[in-house]
């Protein structure tokens, strides 16, 4: 429950979010292709070749003033035409304000790194190149960030096996840490609310029709 | 503490009996100015009585370890003080998950450390992966890397734990023998 005065305070909020949401659209225009608010967030999407003037302007813009990347990102859809979405999360702070930015974008497209704009972006770059193999363009130094030396694919895309395709082992022989093709004693199981109870069907088959038939005397109960 | 003579190893409780030992002892100091004692157990007592753990923290673990050496279990108690460098100490405890990543410079510093040497895996992760053991990119257990002596199970194990561990390879080291006939 909401006091007035908590309530006030968040309509208030609700239409500062509204009236600067506003103003960031005139400001961008025919840029963004699309505008949303998602549990109180407000969302551009736009294409990627407008995406290098979106952050300039966002920016440089003296009564906007984006003056930080929080977070870059990239999610995963397979059954998408676009597979892969990038995601450019921004903090407005004199205005107490935040945006996402998202950029739809294909399996092999080039990125244009925004290094060159936010500073901040060359690691989270690195770390998507890393997890997603989405490659940035004009970046200073794009390695692999957080996955092994000589890793190979890139873990965050659906199609990655969990396990990987190689663990290490040490070589006792050439006295140095080896790769071999991995191997498990047993396979990974997916465990659901279900699984405890597999071995005893007939009980559960018991306690579900039973308990269908208290929800009807109940429903009948209530309907006279 | 009791005395305990080469033959038997249970302690002698302080009584008659345990009188009649150490005056023999000590007249043979006396009179010979020396004594003969079994060296498999004195250098057993030595390696046992001051185990210096490296430092190896991967995760979480670490910080129960750090419990262990802090002023409420006090591993110091116990002649166990950590170092920072491999070459000054006896123990390894790995501590925390090891990753692919990690685990030539986890040999490394196990190749680094001088003889003898024992290794404690400390948390399911370090003991067969635990919570990744399906992951990609974690070693399923620290034993594929380096010889382990004692495992510590837990999720992190509690100070007591480790320290329960700790004293074990103490126990183990004091049984093993140093010289080979």
């Amino acid at each position: 429950m909401d006091t007035k005065e908590n309530f006030n305070t968040k309509i208030k909020s609700v239409k500062e979010r509204l009236s600067f949401g506003h103003s960031v659209s005139e400001v961008l225009g025919d840029l963004v292709e699309s505008i949303s608010s998602i549990n109180g967030q407000l969302v551009y999407r736009c294409e990627l070749d407008k995406l290098i003037q979106i952050l300039t302007i966002l920016k440089s813009n003296d009564k906007l003033d984006f003056s930080q990347l929080t977070d870059l990102t990239a999610v995963d859809y397979p059954g998408r035409f676009l597979r892969f979405e990038l995601v450019y999360q921004l903090l407005s702070i004199s205005n107490n304000q935040r945006l996402r930015i998202i950029c739809p974008i294909d399996d092999g497209q080039i990125v244009p790194s925004i290094t060159s704009i936010y500073k901040s972006a060359e690691w989270p770059e690195r770390e998507v190149w890393d997890m997603y193999g989405l490659f940035f363009s004009n970046h200073p130094d794009l390695r692999r960030l957080l996955t092994d030396y000589g890793f190979e694919g890139h873990p965050l895309r659906k199609d990655f096996p969990l396990t990987g395709y190689v663990e290490v082992r040490y070589d006792d022989i050439n006295r140095r840490v080896a790769y071999q093709p991995v191997q498990l004693t047993q396979e990974y199981r997916d465990f659901d609310f279900l699984s405890p109870w597999e071995g005893d069907q007939e009980r559960i088959h018991y306690s579900l029709s039973s308990k269908e038939k208290d929800n009807k005397e109940l429903g009948k109960s209530e309907e006279s | 503490m009791g005395v305990i003579p080469s033959k038997l190893d249970k302690p002698i409780p302080p009584g008659k009996e345990q009188d009649l030992i150490l005056n023999a002892v000590n007249d043979e100091i006396v009179n010979k100015g020396f004594v003969i004692a079994s060296a498999d157990k004195l250098f057993n007592w030595a390696r046992s009585g001051s185990l210096w753990p490296m430092t190896f923290g991967l995760a979480c673990c670490a910080v129960e370890m750090m419990h262990s050496a802090a002023s409420r279990y006090d591993m110091d108690r116990y002649g166990m003080l950590f170092r920072p460098s491999p070459r000054q100490s006896d123990v390894m405890i790995v501590a925390g998950t090891l990753t692919n990543k990690m685990a030539p410079a986890l040999r490394r510093v196990y190749d680094q450390m001088p003889e003898p040497r024992w290794v404690l895996s400390m948390g399911s992760c370090a003991n067969g992966g635990g919570y990744y053991h399906y992951s990609y990119a974690v070693v399923r257990g620290c034993d594929r890397i380096v010889p382990v002596d004692v495992y510590v199970p837990g999720c992190p194990p509690t100070a007591e734990a480790l320290i329960y561990g700790l004293l074990q390879l103490k126990k183990k080291i004091k049984r093993s023998e140093t010289i080979s006939r």
